[in-house]
């Protein structure tokens, strides 16, 4: 199949940036989308351009690495998948295809589209942990959890921090990955703990770097490469109430 | 300086709380709008109109009312300007993955909503309140004929028009609003949420019908 492709692109993150469209032939509809943009920058290359940046690392759906904002999609035109896992077989001959850089104000473009989402990781430092000392590594089962919260709380932890549900979002929002961190430890004895300082603690660091605010549009759980439910984010909402009620205030 | 911050889950919180309590108010103004088709000498309507206007309860709510009000548009106004700012550059192609096709347009369909009613508030509380209103007597006593204002109201071919436009919004509003509100208050289960969202499209269709009816029912008649 032969492409058009449009994409953005940016030098660095004080450029302007723009758009730059270029043909692609002979795409096999087996190939995979980034496989395809291999080819586009192999020819780049050899035209002494410079390669179109993008994130990517495993290749396997479970790094998080890849981005891409395909066509109006976080991750392209499939559900449950990420842009490394999507084929183009998913695309007509002749199409054009336009493929932005996440766009949020915490995911500054580094370069062409690639964005820094280290703001996901600030997050994290903010509560996305367990600071209780657990000691060696206990024997199976001597905490009982029920089978539904352990496969609620492994669901929640399935979340890879793509950026997809952000990107996905209207409001760039960032409630279902703070959402499903939350959730993974609020639903675990373990977590238990510090659930009432890590809610609190996650969302005014998410507040603070500029996400914007959850409209229950639910446009995250149908980009999130996942599917991670919302209903994490009705708990984290729980969560977060029962914690500015009844959490004692600091002396 | 202290800065007084809410958070971004605070604000959606006390959003959805004033959001039901001002669906609470819709439900009592339409079944009090309802009297105005049963009654063709209107005393049922201007009795309850009457009654609204002097009960000492319902003054009183009324200021809580207000507030909701206030409370809602300005909230609802500051968590879209910080929404539009967390995104500075717009997509050149636009997405359309949300699951809740109304929740795109709560700003718009609110600020319509919002002239509608400085307008309608102009036309009926205003004038009420001012005194600017002929009186009716009846055996039962004499009151303030707001069913005449009204009707003659109706009979306006524009007024209605507009009316039923800002009320369809309204629909919209509430269709994203209902369902929206629960999941703002952690209130989403797998066996209720469904019940929850198809009662709010149900509630909704039947609210917004019930309110349009009247000024079509009026001006066809």
């Amino acid at each position: 199949m032969d492409l058009t492709l449009k994409i953005w692109r940016q030098a660095s993150a004080n450029d302007k940036g723009r758009f730059v469209s270029y043909k692609v032939n002979n795409v096999s509809a087996d190939s995979s989308f980034l496989e395809m943009l291999d080819v586009l920058n192999e020819d780049l290359v050899i035209k002494g351009e410079d390669p179109v940046a993008f994130d990517h690392d495993c290749r396997e759906g479970i790094c998080g690495a890849c981005s891409l904002y395909i066509n109006g999609r976080p991750h392209g035109p499939d559900r449950g998948i990420t842009t490394c896992q999507m084929h183009m077989r998913h695309f007509k001959d002749g199409e054009t295809i336009t493929i932005e850089p996440w766009r949020a104000k915490p995911f500054p473009v580094i370069k062409d589209l690639m964005v820094d989402r280290s703001a996901f990781d600030k997050i994290i430092q903010a509560g996305g942990f367990i600071s209780v000392r657990t000691g060696g590594v206990p024997d199976a089962n001597a905490i009982p959890i029920p089978k539904r919260d352990a496969d609620l709380a492994m669901d929640a932890a399935a979340c890879i921090g793509c950026g997809a549900c952000v990107a996905a979002c209207k409001n760039a929002s960032a409630m279902l990955f703070v959402a499903a961190k939350v959730s993974q430890f609020a639903l675990l004895p373990q977590g238990r703990v510090e659930a009432k300082e890590r809610v609190q603690k996650m969302v005014a660091k998410m507040d603070e770097l500029g996400f914007g605010n959850c409209t229950n549009t639910y446009a995250c759980e149908a980009e999130c490469p996942k599917e991670i439910s919302v209903a994490n984010i009705a708990r984290m909402n729980r969560e977060f109430l029962v914690a500015k009620v009844a959490a004692p205030k600091d002396k | 300086m202290t800065k007084v911050m809410y958070a971004s889950i605070t604000k959606k919180i006390v959003m959805s709380l004033m959001g039901l309590f001002l669906i609470t108010f819709l439900v009592v103004h339409l079944s009090l709008n309802l009297l105005i088709l049963f009654d063709k000498s209107l005393l049922k309507f201007n009795q309850a109109a009457h009654f609204m206007a002097t009960n000492p309860v319902i003054q009183l709510f009324q200021w809580v009312l207000f507030l909701g009000f206030v409370i809602h548009i300005i909230l609802g106004v500051v968590l879209q300007i910080q929404n539009w700012m967390a995104r500075p550059i717009r997509y050149e192609r636009k997405g359309s993955s949300e699951l809740s096709y109304f929740s795109k347009f709560m700003i718009h369909t609110g600020a319509i909503v919002l002239i509608f009613l400085v307008i309608h508030f102009a036309n009926f509380f205003i004038k009420a309140k001012t005194g600017h209103i002929d009186e009716i007597t009846y055996d039962q006593g004499t009151y303030e004929n707001m069913g005449q204002l009204v009707v003659t109201l109706f009979k306006d071919g524009w007024y209605v028009a507009f009316y039923v436009v800002a009320l369809l919004l309204l629909g919209f509003h509430l269709e994203h609003g209902f369902q929206s509100a629960f999941q703002s208050l952690g209130l989403n289960h797998t066996k209720y949420t469904p019940v929850i969202k198809a009662f709010g499209t149900v509630f909704t269709i039947v609210l917004t019908l019930g309110f349009i009816a009247i000024p079509l029912v009026i001006y066809f008649s």
